[in-house]
């Protein structure tokens, strides 16, 4: 069996910036594992800017931090295995992976790392409706890739559900594809995200359907493909308010109604999860250090709770600097001071209208470790 | 909420029902790992990435409590789908 210093499982910005840091604080026997054929995550489908103040690298683009982080980790000479997913972890830190061969088999290895760092990410909610399941609805974030990494259209007419960030700017991103958006519906009183992004939409004549939701997908397109999109109004109480229903001919749907954390991994090792509803639902508590419940596993990014690319490698770079200072590489004295700055640069990105919701759930998250852990 | 059809699918890989999990809670299951058991939802090659929330929406519904009293999936290896052969073929 394969035996390593330290294993991170997931390439993406919390994965990479672990990988990162950790070899930069000495780990020399690292292996970084990514189930898809290409690092970076979700960051080289964000071709917009990110927000924020400067320390948080606003006004960067997701593709391009993704594009530097790989540098970064080649010069390092990192280790990644791509095409190969972690599906099983064992008593004594055994991990198997289902490793991609070149000629596109895969092949089993287990792996024995000292430590492990999950950084497996999140993954999109699906919403309810009749039709739901027809050919042509799809999540907001699949669209998203298709559009901005592979370059294919999802479809023409295209109506999105969800007027949170996701929602606004696929919608943007997809009108800047050639697609069509025909309306975007949100149930919610008043638009979720940015005011910036829904200008930009209002101004190109889309409609946002607030206080709406899609009562009925009807496929009747080709090969069983959405043909029409019915949305109706919504009262007080959620409830549909009959007789309020218009139709829109279009054949995608677009669903962006948040994330919730990747967690198989975690609940196979037992690690103690916490319900936290702002972060998607059941996710791992853990230290300061991002250490889970299990001694030597550590968790980082959206596994711990739905937030965004940029706690995701601050939370990454934690992780990576405490493997490393628990393998013995760095001197306490060093990694703490670059904790605390990373710390403190979380506490800005917490901040504000839409983070200060983040910050209460990360410290109810984290003071729930003693008594959990006690069990 | 308005109260969904019994005939909507809600676990497409083993094509399971709203009416089918109601029908579980009805038999006594209160939360995800006891609606799975009786129906399978959850069990197909997604293992309940899918499906998972809304079987929590559901069992919420029914029973008039909140999401995090509704449980959550339980999980085995593999976690994702592999072939036997892989299998087989693995080094210890």
């Amino acid at each position: 069996m394969l035996k390593t210093e330290l294993l991170v499982v997931g390439a993406g910005p919390a994965g990479l910036a672990a990988a990162i840091e950790a070899k930069k604080g000495g780990v020399k026997d690292l292996l970084l594992v990514d189930l898809n054929m290409r690092p970076g995550g979700q960051l080289f489908k964000q071709i917009h800017k990110f927000f924020g103040s400067k320390a948080h690298r606003a006004g960067i683009r997701g593709i391009d931090i993704g594009t530097q982080m790989l540098e970064e980790a080649k010069e390092l000479g990192i280790d990644i295995w791509l095409n190969t997913a972690c599906v099983g972890l064992f008593d004594d830190k055994i991990a198997c992976l289902e490793k991609g061969q070149p000629d596109g088999s895969t092949k089993i290895v287990y792996v024995q790392p000292e430590k492990i760092i999950l950084a497996t990410g999140g993954q999109e909610n699906v919403v309810r409706f009749k039709g739901w399941t027809t050919p042509g609805v799809m999540g907001a974030g699949a669209a998203q890739t298709m559009i901005n990494v592979n370059r294919v259209q999802p479809g023409q007419k295209i109506v999105m559900l969800g007027t949170g960030n996701v929602g606004l700017i696929v919608s943007y991103q997809l009108m800047q594809a050639g697609c069509e958006v025909v309306a975007l519906v949100e149930a919610a009183p008043k638009i979720g995200g940015y005011g910036v992004h829904a200008s930009k939409i209002s101004r190109a004549g889309v409609p946002i359907f607030t206080k709406h939701t899609i009562k009925e997908v009807k496929g009747n397109g080709p090969n069983g493909r959405v043909s029409e999109v019915v949305i109706v109004e919504l009262d007080e109480k959620w409830n549909p308010i009959e007789g309020t229903e218009k139709t829109f001919e279009a054949d995608t749907v677009t669903l962006a109604a948040g994330l919730k954390p990747v967690s198989d991994l975690v609940k196979l090792q037992d690690i103690e999860l916490v319900f936290n509803g702002p972060f998607g639902g059941w996710v791992p508590t853990h230290t300061r250090d991002m250490e889970s419940t299990c001694p030597g596993i550590y968790v980082a990014g959206d596994t711990t709770g739905v937030e965004e690319a940029n706690t995701a490698l601050e939370e990454g770079r934690l992780a990576g600097i405490s493997a490393a200072q628990s393998l013995g590489y760095m001197k306490d004295a060093d990694a703490e001071a670059l904790k605390d700055e990373i710390w403190d640069r979380l506490a800005g990105l917490r901040m504000g209208p839409f983070g200060e919701k983040r910050a209460v759930a990360k410290k109810e998250l984290m003071d729930a470790f003693p008594e959990v852990a006690r069990g | 909420m308005a109260r969904l059809d019994d005939d909507m699918l809600v676990c497409r890989c083993e094509e399971v029902t709203v009416g089918e999990i109601r029908e579980a809670i009805a038999q006594g299951a209160f939360d995800v790992v006891g609606v799975k058991r009786r129906t399978r939802a959850g069990m197909g090659l997604c293992q309940g990435r899918t499906c998972e929330k809304l079987v929590q929406q559901i069992i919420s519904q029914e029973l008039g409590v909140g999401p995090h009293e509704t449980g959550s999936s339980s999980v085995r290896p593999p976690v994702r789908p592999i072939s036997y052969g892989a299998l087989a073929e693995g080094e210890f």
